[in-house]
């Protein structure tokens, strides 16, 4: 494994009285695609969120060699996009202006950033001056992955990409993910309901049960593991 | 009561005189709106804020300067005045329920109108405007240069406002705070900032306001407390949301209400607000959301 990037240790997070992660322990490395999976309310999506600081945690979160802040707009400056439960778009704003803020923590030609927005997802190019909530299901992702694009993170937290598209639109946004991840170095962290296709393109991948990781390991290994392909992958 | 033969002359100077009103209604309402758009909550100390940022000009101008130098004092001293406000009263509550921050904003209105009293006296200040009073030929019409000039600074106002959110980063990033604050954390925007800048430029907007009309209406404490009824009006108008309805609405309720006034009897000078109000109550009826606004639909 590559020098770890983040580093979640023993992580806890609750929503008000209820505890939603019981001590998550995870690792991402440079330039790594990592999965999460699990059923639903395993706390996939509140792992994501504890490393955003976009829910209160407990615990030591690691990035670049640092203790994470627990708030949101510092998370985003220290190099993390978040593509969060819903993608999270502005949709009262138009295409461009989403990708624009995408770019706020940085100081840029935001013409360049989103050139190379446009080369992964040209229907954007065209639709640029549409307000964004008029979009498709699968631009609104492409337009989420834009966004995070935009900002040049060094760690893209991304929360089920797949979530009511077709397949062959969930097939061309992994397609970008392994090119992001190529071309621009950037590391990944995957909630995904549909284990086999982000075992396809993930390298390692942990499983979540009510709160703590019962199952880890490389995407071959979970693949071989007889409780998690019954469970996750159905067969 | 009789009124006067209708002529062409006198509607365009009724018109003029109608626009300018509601150009400042148009400022103030603008004001309230991007208040309202980022915290949901209707400011009611902004007329007394906009009251209290034009004794400071008033004091300015009695201690020698003239009004355009006393000018951008005042609206640093409003803008910084505005952010403090936020930082000091409103953020402690930011995630207090509306009617916590409305008390508030009361309250302030309140606190500031007493300070006001106690600072300059309850009477009446005549407030001498960096506009003439004589009237220009416009057209065949006479009007006066005053009127032109509250136009026409109250809308620059309003057109700097709309490049500076259109076209600068931290612009879209207050429009952004406004409309989704969650996400504009995710991407970095300080929103609680973008709050307290927002209540800077709203004390910015009243300033003006504030120093337009008082060369018109004299300054006392109370000066911008029907001003304000119309402003927020104006902005219901419009559609509480939208920064444009707000401007559309201003100025369309200054025409309306001084066209009623001259040419409707029964209405004269004394009804202007009662009816007013009822206009825009038969508005909501038949769009709920104003004229520009959105009508929060949820699907259940």
């Amino acid at each position: 494994m590559s020098r770890s990037l983040l580093e979640l240790n023993n992580v806890e997070a609750r929503y008000g009285p209820v505890k939603a992660l019981h001590g998550v322990t995870l690792t991402v490395g440079e330039g790594e695609l990592i999965a999460v999976l699990g059923a639903n309310g395993a706390g996939k999506t509140t792992t994501l969120r504890a490393v955003s600081g976009t829910v209160k945690r407990d615990g030591e979160v690691i990035f670049n060699g640092k203790k994470l802040p627990r708030r949101p707009e510092a998370t985003a400056r220290a190099g993390i996009a978040h593509v969060p439960e819903g993608r999270g778009t502005f949709t009262e704003l138009s295409v461009w202006d989403n990708l624009r803020l995408g770019a706020y923590v940085r100081r840029s030609n935001v013409k360049d950033d989103a050139a190379r927005v446009f080369k992964y997802f040209p229907p954007l190019e065209e639709r640029r001056q549409q307000q964004a909530g008029t979009l498709s299901g699968g631009e609104q992702q492409m337009l989420a992955l834009g966004r995070a694009m935009m900002a040049r993170p060094k760690l893209l937290l991304l929360d089920e990409p797949s979530l009511g598209l077709a397949p062959i639109v969930v097939a061309e946004i992994f397609r970008v993910l392994d090119a992001m991840k190529a071309e621009e170095g950037i590391s990944v962290l995957v909630v995904e309901q549909n284990a086999s296709l982000a075992l396809a393109h993930a390298a390692r991948a942990y499983v979540l049960e009510v709160g703590r990781v019962v199952v880890e390991g490389s995407s071959d290994e979970l693949r071989a593991n007889e409780s998690v392909r019954r469970s996750y992958l159905g067969y | 009561m009789a009124v006067a033969a209708f002529t062409w002359t006198e509607f365009a100077q009724q018109l003029a005189a109608g626009i300018r009103e509601g150009a400042i209604y148009a400022g103030l309402a603008l004001a309230l709106v991007i208040i309202y758009r980022s915290t949901r909550v209707i400011n009611f100390a902004q007329g007394e804020l906009a009251t209290f940022t034009t004794f400071i000009a008033w004091s300015l101008m009695n201690h020698g300067l003239s009004f355009w130098s006393a000018f951008p004092i005042v609206l640093a001293i409003a803008f910084t005045g505005g952010v403090a406000i936020e930082r000091i009263l409103i953020r402690p509550v930011e995630n207090a329920s509306v009617l916590t921050i409305v008390i508030i904003t009361l309250g302030l209105a309140l606190l500031l109108n007493g300070l006001m009293s106690i600072i300059w006296g309850g009477q009446n200040r005549q407030f001498h405007g960096p506009f003439s009073t004589r009237t220009i030929d416009v057209g065949g019409v006479p009007i006066s240069v005053q009127d032109i000039g509250i136009v026409v600074t109250s809308l620059a106002l309003v057109a700097l406002l709309a490049l500076f959110f259109r076209y600068t980063k931290l612009g879209l990033a207050m429009r952004a705070a406004a409309v989704n604050p969650a996400s504009s954390r995710l991407v970095g925007v300080r929103v609680s900032w973008m709050l307290a800048l927002g209540w800077g430029i709203a004390a910015v907007l009243g300033a003006v306001a504030g120093m337009m009309i008082a060369p018109v209406v004299f300054l006392d404490p109370n000066m911008m407390q029907t001003i304000l009824l119309y402003a927020f009006a104006a902005a219901v108008l419009g559609g509480l949301d939208s920064p444009l309805g707000a401007v559309v609405g201003g100025i369309l309720l200054g025409v309306t209400i001084t066209l009623l006034g001259r040419y409707v009897e029964f209405i004269g000078s004394t009804l202007k607000l009662p009816a007013a109000l009822l206009l825009i109550l038969v508005l909501l009826l038949v769009r709920p959301g104003g004229l520009f606004g959105k009508v929060a639909v949820r699907r259940v």
